[in-house]
C-alpha cells in the first residue's frame, strides 16, 4: 500500500531536511511543473478527482478553474494554505506540518506556479508551535535552494512565500475570516459571491486550499493523474489522512486509500474498542458532522458515500463515542465549542448556538423542561445551512441533531428533574464568563 | 511606553506586510511575548500602525490568544474540546483548579499561572492535552499534573 | 425593468435591486435590520429572509436573505412561506434572548424598529428562561446616550459611524455572543455626524441625550416638514414641539439635499428656541431709567407709529438668517432703495460674485445628491466639515466613485456593501484640497495644499491654465505648484462628473474667480461639470438674490451706516441681525449713537438688541412658516412647529403690522399673501409659491395633522388654567394643523410632518414615501431651484490672477478658522452645542511660532483693525508662513477675515 503523504516521513517524527526531502524524491515536481505550462497542471489536478481535504470536499482543479488567469488580471494573485487546524477532533494537518514541512512547500510552489500567483501564504494556528519551527527552517531551506524568491530554479517565475502565525479562534479556518484575519482584521467571514478566487485577500484573486490538500499536489504531478486515482478505493482521488480518537485502543491518524471502510479503520487501525467500553456512536469527520451509528460501519469513508449514509466525510477524523459517555454531556461540549468560537456577525449563530449550550446544560444538569427537546430541534433546522451566514453554525448543529436522532432517550432523562446518564451535575459554565479576551469594557 | 526592543521587533514585523495594519495581529503578540498582556501599549501600537486605539482593540479583543488583562507568568491552555472531553478532561481540569486554587479564566494569587480553556489542540489521539506557554503536555492524568506544575513554580 | 414573482403574482421592478429593496418599495413588509438604504446589505442579521424558488415547478423552495439576493428577472419568491416566516421570527426570538424587554423605560419606545419589526413577525411569547448578558455603558459625551444592552449587533453603527463617515473612534469589541459597540474608553464620539446613530441604530442603544432632558414620546410630539438654519446647505428636519417646548430635531428625508442624515450642529442646535435668552413679549426703551420695558402689542404698535409715520426716512437692515418672506416683508415697508441685506461690504461682494458666477454658467451647481455622485472633486478655499458638514458627509462618499468601477467590472452588486468594501480596501477617487490650513477632510484627499487665500486663487489659475491654455497664466508660478496643478487637472479632466468647491470662508473673491475659471475650463468638453459654493448662513443666496436685483451688488451694511453717519435716516429696522456679528464694534457702537431710532426684530438677545428703541419678538425656524434658499440656489419651506406663548410671532407678521399700523398700503393676511406679493415684484421668486400647495390645500376635505393620532391630547397641564379642553390654534398659513385631526394617509411630500406608516412607528417608515432606496420622495423632493445657469457659448475667464502671497515682517494675516461647533450664531446657544465649542485662541505655523518664540497655549496679544485681543496661541504645522488662523468664535465677532494682525507674547 503506498502512502504518498506520511510514507517518507522518519519514525521519530523528526521533520525531513531539503536534503533529506530530495533525497527521497522530494521537489521533483517543482522541476517538473516549471517545465510544464500552467493550464495542463490544473488540468492534471481536476482530472485527478482530488477533492478539498478542508472539510466541504471542493474539488480543487474546479476551484483551481475559477482562478482568473492572463496578463490583464488585477495583482498581485494570492495563494493561500489552511493551516488553521482547529475543528475538534482533527489533526492531520499537524502531522503533515510536523512531520514533513517541504513537502507542503512542494505543493504550494507548484499550485502557485499553476496558478500563477505572486504571493503565498501559510496561515498557521498559534497553537502549533513545533510546527511553527519547522515551517520557518523549512521556508529558509527553499529560499536558499531557490525553491522560493526570484526566478525559481532560474526560470521566469517568482514567488514570495511567508508564515502567518494567528492567534486563535476557529472562525479563523473558514477561508473568508481566514483573509480578514490575514489582512489584520477580525476575522468575520464574507458574504459570497465573490468568491476569494475574484476578489480574496485585498481584493485581489486568492485561493485557499488546505494542508493535505496541498501536499497531494506533488504526488499528482511526479507520478500522475492514473496512479494517483488508482491509490483510491472509489472514485475520489488519492489517499486520506484517517484519524480517529475516544475510547479506541490506539488513536491515531493514519493515511489509507480514500474509501477506506470505517469499520476497517476502527477494528483495524484503531484495534478496536478499549477493553470495557462498547461502540455507540461516531462522529466521522470532525465535530462539524452527523453522528453515524453501529450500522454504518460499512460505509466507505469517501465524501459522497458518506454523505449517503446522511453525515458528512468532513476532516475524516472521527470520534468515537462509547456506551459510558453521554450523548448529552458531548453535544453540549460541542455545542459550547461552537458558541463560543461564533464570530458574532450573524444572528441564529451569535444567539441560538449559546441558547441551544444553555439548554443542553439544563438537560445534562437534571434540569430539563418539557418542549426543551423539541426547541432544540426547531433550532437545528433553523441554523441549517443558507439560513446563516457562513457553514459555523450549519456544521454546529449536525452534532446535535443526529444525537437527537440516535440518542433521544438520554435528553428525554434530562428533563424536569432527573439526572442524566452518569447522574452527575458537572459542568462549570465557564465559556460564559471567559472575560480575559472578551470584555471591551475592561 | 514601548521599549527600544519591542519598537525594534515591532518595525520588522511590519516590514513584512504589505500595508501595515496588516502586522495588528502579529504586533499585538510581539508586545503580549514581552509582558505577557497588552495593556495600555494599544496607544503606542495604534499610532504605528495608523490606527485610533478602537481600531486597534476591535482586532485585539476579537482573538482568544491576545491578551487584554493582566495574565500569570504561565499561561495553562487547557483543551476542553470534544476529544479530551471524552477523554477525561475533567478529571484534569479539576486537579489543575484544585492545584492552582483557581478555576477556568483566572489567575492564581501568587501571580504565577493563568487558567485558560482552548480550541482543540489537534492531539486528539494523545488526549487529554492542554499546553503550558508554549509547551505541548499529552495523555494527562491527573498524578502527571503535580509533577509538571512543579517544573513551573 | 424585471419581473418577480411575489407569492405568485408578477411584479416590475427596476433592475440592479435586491430583493429586500424591491419588496420594500413594492409596498410589502419585509423586517430588517442590518440594511439600511444608505448603507445597504451585508446580510449580518438575517431578518430579511424570503423562500426563494428555482421555477414554477419548484414547491420546496430555499430560505434565502433578501438583502443578499438579486431581484433578478423572473425570481420567484415567497414572503409568507409558512417556514420562513417561522424563520423571521426566530431571528426576533434570538435577539430578544438578551434584549432588556425595557421598552417604558426606554427613550426608543414607541419609534423603535426592533419594536416594529417584533411585532411584525408575529413573535410574541418568550421561551428562554436564562439569564441575560449584560454589559457596561459608556459616557459618550454631550449629544448621545449608550444603553448597550439593548444592543441587537446588526452591526449598522458602526458601518454608518465609521464606514460612512468616516469616524475611528467607535468599534465593534469582543466576538461571539459578547461583541461590544463602543469607543475605546469613555469620551466623547468625535465624528460631527455622530448623533445619525439615533436614527441608524434600530434600537434603543444609541438616544438622543439633548432629547432626554425634556423627554417626550414620539407619539406626543407635535412636528412639521422645517429645515436647518445652521449652515447654508439647508438640510430638511422634523422639529418636534411639547408644551411649548422644541424637544428634538430628526432628520426629514429629501432625496436631493441630506437624504437620510444630519450633522451634529443640525441634530442638536436647536435648543436656542428653548434658551433663557429669547425675547418672548415686545419691548420698548423707558425714556427716563434706559430699561428696555415690556409692551403690550398696542402700545409697541403705537408707538411704531409714530417712529414709521408715513414719510419717515426709514431704512431695514436685513438678515441672511431670515426668511425670503420677512426680508420681503422689510423691503416692502422701507421700499427697495432703502433696503439692506445686512452683512459686510465683503460680504455682500462675496455672495453677489458667486451668484453671479452660478447663474451665469455654463457650470450647474449640484444637488448634495450629485456631490455624492462627483468622481475627481477639488475644493479651494473651504473646510467643507466646519462650514457645510453635510458636504463633507457627501465628499465621503463621492471619493468612493471612482473604485466602485471595480466593483462593476467584477459584477458585483453595487448594494453588496460588503463585498463593495472588500474589493475598493483603500482606495479612493481622486479628492484634491486646497485651503489655508489643514483640514478633516484631507484623511481622504489625494493630495492637500496650504497656503493664503491669494496662493490659493493662484493654484486655482494654474489648475484652469492647465485645462486651458487659454485661461490666464500664473505669473511666477512656484515650481511645486506646477505638478501639483497638472495632477489636478489631469483627474478633473478624465472624470465623468468632476466638481469644484469652494466658498466664502477664505474672504477672497479671487480664490471665486479661480474656482469659476476651472470649472468653466472644464465645461468646454464636459457639461457635467459642476460647481459649488458653500455659503455663510441659511439664506445668504436668498437674501443675495433679494437684494442683488436692485442693488446691482452695490449696498451693504456700510452703506446703511453711511446713511445713518450722514444724518438720512430718521428710523432703522434690524431684522434678525446681530449687527456686532458683522462689522467693526466701533461702527456698529456708531450707528447705534446716530441712529434715532432703532426696531430689532428677533429671536434672541444680543447685543443689537441691548441697543434699540423697541424690540419685537419674532418666532424663531421652529415657530413660523418661511422659505430659505440654500447654497444650490434651492428654495425650500418651513414650517411652524409649534405656537409659542407670549407675544411671539414671525417676524413678516411684524413687519405687515407694523406696516398697518403706519399706514402703508398692506393688505397681507397670509403667508400666501406675501409668496404672491414676492413672486409679482421680484421675478427670480416667481416659482417660490409652487414649493407647496397653498393654505387651502385639502385632502378629502381635511387637513393635514402635525399630531400624529396617538398624540395624549388631554391632559391636566392646562388645568390651573382651565378644565376643558382648549381649542387648538388655527393655521391661517398652511395646510397643516395643529392637531391630531385630519388627514390620515401619506401628504405631499412638502407636507411631511412625520416618518409613519402602519406598522413602522420608527424613522424607518422612510422607506414608504420612497418609491426607490435613495430616489425622490412621492411625487418629487420639496424645493424649487431657483438658479440655472443661463448661458452656454463663449466662456470669458476672470483674468486677474492675484500676485503671490508675501508674508510681512511684523504682521500676520489672519484667515477664519471654522468650527462646527461654535462658530454658528444660534447653534452655540445650545448647551449640548457649547459644551463642545473651543474656547477662543490664535493659531499660528510653526514657522511663525519659532520666529515669535510661542510655545503651545502660550498667551498671546493680538492687534487687529486697531483693537486688541488675548488669546492663547496654538501651533498649528499646516499653516503656512506669514498666516495666522483666527477662529469665529464668541467675543472674536466683528472681525472681517483676512485681515492684517500684530500678534506678539504678552508682556
Ligand atoms: C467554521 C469553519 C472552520 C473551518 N476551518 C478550517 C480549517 O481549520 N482548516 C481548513 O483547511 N479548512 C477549514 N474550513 C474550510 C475552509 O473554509 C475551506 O473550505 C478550506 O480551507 C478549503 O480548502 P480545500 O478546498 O483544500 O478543502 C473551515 C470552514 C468553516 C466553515
Ligand atoms: S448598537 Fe444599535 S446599531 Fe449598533 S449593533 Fe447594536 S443595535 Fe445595531
Ligand atoms: S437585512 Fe438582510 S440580513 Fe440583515
Amino acid at each position: 500500500m503506498e502512502r504518498p503523504l506520511t510514507g517518507n516521513m522518519k519514525p521519530d517524527r523528526q521533520p525531513l531536511t531539503l536534503k533529506e526531502y530530495e533525497e527521497v524524491g522530494g521537489y521533483q515536481a517543482v522541476h517538473k511543473a516549471l517545465r510544464m505550462a500552467p493550464p495542463d497542471i490544473v488540468d492534471a489536478v481536476k482530472n485527478s478527482n482530488l477533492r478539498g481535504r478542508g472539510g466541504a470536499g471542493f474539488p480543487t482543479g474546479i476551484k483551481w478553474s475559477f482562478m482568473p488567469m492572463g496578463s490583464d488580471v488585477p495583482r498581485p494573485k494570492y495563494l493561500i494554505c489552511n493551516a488553521d487546524e482547529m475543528e475538534p477532533g482533527t489533526f492531520k494537518d499537524r502531522l503533515l506540518l510536523e512531520g514533513n514541512p517541504h513537502q507542503l512547500l512542494e505543493g504550494m510552489i507548484v499550485s502557485a506556479y499553476a496558478l500563477n500567483v505572486d504571493i503565498a501564504y501559510i496561515f498557521l494556528r498559534w497553537e502549533y508551535r513545533l510546527a511553527a519551527e519547522r515551517i520557518e527552517r523549512a521556508i529558509a531551506e527553499a529560499y536558499e535552494n531557490y525553491y522560493l524568491g526570484k526566478n525559481i530554479l532560474r526560470s521566469d517565475y517568482s514567488l514570495e512565500l511567508r508564515l502567518h502565525v494567528s492567534a486563535g479562534r476557529y472562525i479563523c479556518g473558514e477561508e473568508t475570516a481566514l483573509l480578514n484575519a490575514l489582512e489584520g482584521k477580525r476575522a468575520i467571514p464574507r458574504a459570497k459571491p465573490p468568491h476569494p478566487q475574484v476578489s480574496g485577500l485585498w481584493g485581489k484573486p486568492t485561493i485557499v486550499n488546505n494542508t493535505e490538500t496541498l501536499c497531494n499536489i506533488p504526488h499528482i504531478i511526479t507520478k500522475g493523474v492514473e496512479w494517483y486515482k488508482g491509490l483510491s478505493h472509489t472514485k475520489d482521488g488519492g489517499t486520506k489522512i484517517y484519524g480517529m480518537s475516544g475510547k479506541v485502543k490506539r488513536p491515531g491518524a493514519w493515511e489509507l486509500p480514500m474509501g477506506t471502510s470505517m469499520k476497517e479503520l476502527l477494528e483495524v487501525h484503531a484495534g478496536g474498542m478499549k477493553e470495557g467500553y462498547q461502540f455507540r456512536g461516531i462522529l466521522p469527520g470532525g465535530a462539524s458532522t452527523d453522528f453515524l451509528v453501529e450500522e454504518h460501519l460499512d460505509v466507505p469513508m469517501d465524501y459522497d458515500s458518506v454523505q449517503k449514509a446522511g453525515s458528512r466525510m468532513g476532516t475524516g477524523q472521527m470520534i468515537v463515542l462509547d456506551h459510558k459517555t453521554c450523548p448529552v454531556g458531548m453535544a453540549l461540549n460541542l455545542e459550547r465549542f461552537f458558541a463560543r468560537e461564533s464570530c458574532g456577525l450573524c444572528t441564529p449563530c451569535r444567539e441560538g448556538l449559546p441558547w441551544i449550550a444553555m439548554i443542553l446544560q439544563a438537560i445534562e444538569e437534571g434540569e430539563g423542561q418539557p418542549g426543551d427537546v423539541e426547541i432544540l430541534e426547531q433550532q437545528c433546522r433553523l441554523l441549517g445551512p443558507g439560513n446563516t451566514f457562513c457553514a459555523l453554525a450549519p456544521g454546529a448543529v449536525e452534532p446535535l441533531q443526529s444525537a437527537l436522532k440516535y440518542f433521544r432517550e438520554d435528553f428525554e432523562r434530562g428533563i424536569s428533574g432527573r439526572r442524566n446518564a452518569r447522574g452527575k451535575r458537572a459542568h462549570d459554565n465557564s465559556w460564559r464568563r471567559f472575560t480575559l479576551t472578551t470584555n471591551p469594557t475592561k | 511606553m514601548l521599549t527600544e526592543e519591542e519598537r525594534r521587533d515591532i518595525e520588522r514585523e511590519i516590514l513584512q506586510n504589505e500595508r501595515k495594519r496588516a502586522a495588528a495581529v502579529e504586533v499585538l503578540k510581539i508586545v503580549q511575548k514581552h509582558r505577557g498582556w497588552v495593556s495600555d501599549e494599544i496607544h503606542d501600537l495604534a499610532g504605528i500602525l495608523e490606527m485610533t486605539p478602537a481600531e486597534l482593540d476591535a482586532v485585539a479583543t476579537f482573538y482568544s490568544l491576545i491578551f487584554r488583562k493582566p495574565v500569570g507568568k504561565h499561561v495553562i491552555l487547557v483543551c476542553d474540546s470534544v476529544s479530551c472531553w471524552v477523554m477525561g478532561y475533567e478529571k484534569i481540569l479539576d486537579q489543575l483548579t484544585s492545584r492552582l486554587g483557581i478555576g477556568l479564566n483566572e489567575t492564581s494569587a501568587d501571580g504565577q499561572f493563568t487558567l485558560l480553556p482552548v480550541a482543540c489542540l489537534g492531539a486528539c489521539d494523545r488526549a487529554p492535552a492542554m499546553m503550558i506557554d508554549e509547551m505541548l503536555y499529552t495523555y494527562l492524568t491527573p498524578e502527571k499534573i503535580d509533577g509538571i506544575l512543579e517544573k513551573y513554580r | 425593468m424585471a419581473t418577480i414573482y411575489i407569492d405568485n403574482k408578477p411584479y416590475e421592478v427596476k433592475d440592479g435591486q435586491n430583493l429586500l429593496q424591491a419588496c420594500l418599495f413594492l409596498g410589502f413588509n419585509i423586517p430588517y435590520f442590518c440594511w439600511h438604504p444608505a448603507m445597504h446589505s451585508v446580510g449580518a442579521c438575517r431578518q430579511c429572509a424570503v423562500k426563494q424558488f428555482r421555477d414554477e415547478k419548484d414547491t420546496r423552495g430555499k430560505i434565502v436573505m433578501s438583502c443578499m439576493t438579486p431581484a433578478a428577472d423572473g425570481a420567484r419568491i415567497s414572503i409568507d412561506d409558512p417556514e420562513v416566516k417561522e424563520f423571521r421570527a426566530s431571528v426576533i426570538e434570538w435577539l430578544m434572548l438578551n434584549h432588556p424587554h425595557d421598552c417604558p423605560v426606554c427613550d426608543e419606545g414607541g419609534e423603535c424598529h426592533l419594536q416594529d419589526m417584533t411585532v411584525m413577525t408575529g413573535h410574541s411569547y418568550r421561551r428562554t428562561r436564562f439569564r441575560k448578558r449584560t454589559h457596561r455603558n459608556q459616557c459618550l459625551g454631550p449629544f448621545l446616550n449608550h444603553e448597550m444592552n439593548r444592543c441587537i449587533q446588526c452591526y449598522r453603527c458602526v458601518r454608518f459611524y465609521c464606514d460612512y463617515a468616516g469616524g475611528r473612534d467607535l468599534n465593534v469589541f469582543g466576538s461571539h455572543h459578547h461583541v461590544y459597540f463602543g469607543r475605546y474608553e469613555d469620551g466623547i464620539l468625535e465624528n460631527e455626524f455622530s448623533g445619525n446613530l439615533v436614527e441608524v441604530c434600530p434600537t434603543g442603544v444609541f438616544t438622543d441625550k439633548t432629547l432626554k432632558k425634556h423627554y417626550t414620546r414620539k407619539w406626543d410630539l407635535q412636528t412639521a416638514p422645517s429645515v436647518c438654519v445652521h449652515c447654508g446647505l439647508g438640510c430638511n428636519t422634523i422639529p418636534g414641539e411639547r408644551y411649548g417646548k422644541l424637544r428634538r430635531i430628526l432628520n426629514r428625508y429629501n432625496g436631493e439635499v441630506n437624504g437620510y442624515f444630519l450633522c451634529d450642529r443640525g441634530r442638536f442646535g436647536y435648543e436656542f428656541v428653548n434658551s433663557k435668552e429669547r425675547i418672548r413679549e415686545p419691548l420698548i426703551r423707558n425714556k427716563d431709567n434706559g430699561a428696555l420695558e415690556p409692551a403690550s402689542e398696542e402700545r409697541v404698535l403705537g408707538h411704531l407709529s409714530n417712529i414709521l409715520y408715513f414719510g419717515a426716512k426709514v431704512i431695514g437692515i436685513g438678515s441672511p438668517r431670515a426668511s425670503l418672506e420677512a426680508n420681503f416683508a422689510l423691503r416692502t415697508l422701507v421700499g427697495p432703495e432703502r433696503f439692506f441685506p445686512g452683512i459686510s461690504e465683503k460680504e455682500h461682494q462675496l455672495t453677489s460674485a458667486a451668484i453671479e458666477i452660478l447663474r451665469k454658467g455654463p457650470a450647474r451647481t449640484p444637488s448634495l445628491r450629485d456631490v455624492a455622485l462627483s468622481d475627481a472633486v477639488f475644493i479651494l478655499g473651504e473646510d467643507v466639515i466646519n462650514t457645510a458638514p453635510l458636504l463633507g458627509l457627501a465628499l465621503r462618499q463621492s471619493v468612493r466613485q471612482k473604485p466602485m468601477e471595480m466593483v462593476k467590472r467584477l459584477n458585483i452588486p453595487l448594494w453588496d456593501d460588503a463585498a463593495a468594501r472588500e474589493v475598493i480596501q483603500h482606495e479612493k477617487g481622486p479628492l484634491f484640497i486646497a485651503a489655508t490650513h489643514g483640514t478633516k477632510l484631507d484623511e481622504i484627499a489625494a493630495r492637500t495644499y496650504n497656503g493664503s487665500p491669494d496662493d490659493l486663487a493662484r493654484l486655482g489659475f494654474a489648475v484652469a491654465h492647465a485645462l486651458d491654455p487659454s485661461a490666464p497664466a500664473v505669473p511666477d508660478i512656484g515650481e511645486d505648484l506646477i505638478p501639483l496643478a497638472q495632477s489636478i487637472a489631469d483627474s478633473l479632466k478624465s472624470a465623468g462628473s468632476p466638481l469644484i468647491i469652494s466658498g466664502m470662508s477664505t474672504g477672497s473673491e479671487a480664490v471665486l474667480h479661480a474656482a469659476a475659471t476651472i470649472v468653466w475650463a472644464l465645461c468646454r468638453d464636459n457639461g457635467n461639470a459642476a460647481l459649488s459654493f458653500v455659503m455663510n448662513e441659511c439664506n445668504s443666496i436668498g437674501l443675495g438674490l433679494m437684494s442683488g436685483g436692485s442693488m446691482n451688488g452695490a449696498f451693504d451694511l456700510n452703506k446703511a451706516f453711511d446713511l445713518v453717519e450722514e444724518g438720512k435716516v430718521d428710523a432703522a429696522i434690524v431684522l434678525e441681525n446681530d449687527l456686532y456679528r458683522r462689522e467693526d464694534r466701533e461702527k456698529a457702537e456708531r450707528f447705534f449713537e446716530r441712529c434715532k431710532h432703532v426696531i430689532v426684530i428677533d429671536h434672541l438677545f444680543n447685543n443689537t438688541a441691548a441697543k434699540a428703541e423697541v424690540v419685537l419678538p419674532a418666532g424663531t425656524f421652529a415657530e413660523s412658516d418661511g422659505t430659505l434658499v440654500n447654497n444650490e440656489g434651492r428654495a425650500q419651506r418651513f414650517y411652524q412647529a409649534f405656537v409659542p406663548e407670549g407675544g411671539i410671532q414671525e417676524s413678516w407678521r411684524w413687519l405687515r403690522d407694523a406696516m398697518t399700523a403706519s399706514r402703508r398700503p398692506v393688505q397681507w393676511q397670509s403667508l400666501d399673501h406675501v409668496l404672491s406679493a414676492m413672486a409679482n415684484e421680484m421675478p427670480v421668486f416667481r416659482t417660490v409659491a409652487e414649493i407647496a400647495p397653498p393654505a387651502g390645500f385639502r385632502i378629502a376635505g381635511q387637513k393635514i395633522p402635525r399630531q400624529p393620532h396617538r398624540y395624549s391630547g388631554r391632559t391636566s397641564i392646562h388645568a390651573n388654567i382651565s378644565v376643558h379642553e382648549q381649542k387648538p390654534p388655527d393655521d391661517s398659513d398652511s395646510a397643516l394643523s395643529f392637531s391630531m385631526e385630519g388627514y390620515e394617509g401619506m401628504p405631499p411630500a412638502p407636507f411631511i410632518t412625520r416618518f409613519w406608516s402602519p406598522g413602522w412607528n420608527s424613522v424607518q417608515a422612510v422607506n414608504k414615501f420612497h418609491c426607490e432606496v435613495g430616489g425622490p420622495l412621492h411625487g418629487a423632493d420639496p424645493g424649487k431651484r431657483l438658479m440655472e445657469p443661463t448661458v452656454s457659448g463663449e466662456i470669458s475667464y476672470f483674468q486677474k490672477v492675484p500676485q503671490a502671497f508675501e508674508p510681512r515682517k511684523d504682521e500676520l494675516l489672519m484667515v477664519p478658522l471654522h468650527h462646527i461647533f461654535g462658530s454658528e450664531e444660534l447653534s452655540v446657544l445650545s448647551p449640548a452645542i457649547a459644551e463642545r465649542t473651543p474656547k477662543p485662541y490664535l493659531a499660528i505655523s510653526r514657522e511663525d511660532a519659532g520666529r515669535l518664540q510661542v510655545d503651545q497655549e502660550s498667551e498671546l496679544e493680538i492687534v487687529i483693525s486697531g483693537r486688541t485681543y488675548r488669546l492663547r496661541g496654538i501651533i498649528n504645522p499646516s499653516l503656512p508662513r506669514g498666516v495666522a488662523g483666527l477662529p469665529v468664535l464668541a467675543g472674536l465677532e466683528g472681525i472681517t477675515l483676512p485681515a492684517w494682525g500684530r500678534v506678539g507674547r504678552k508682556a
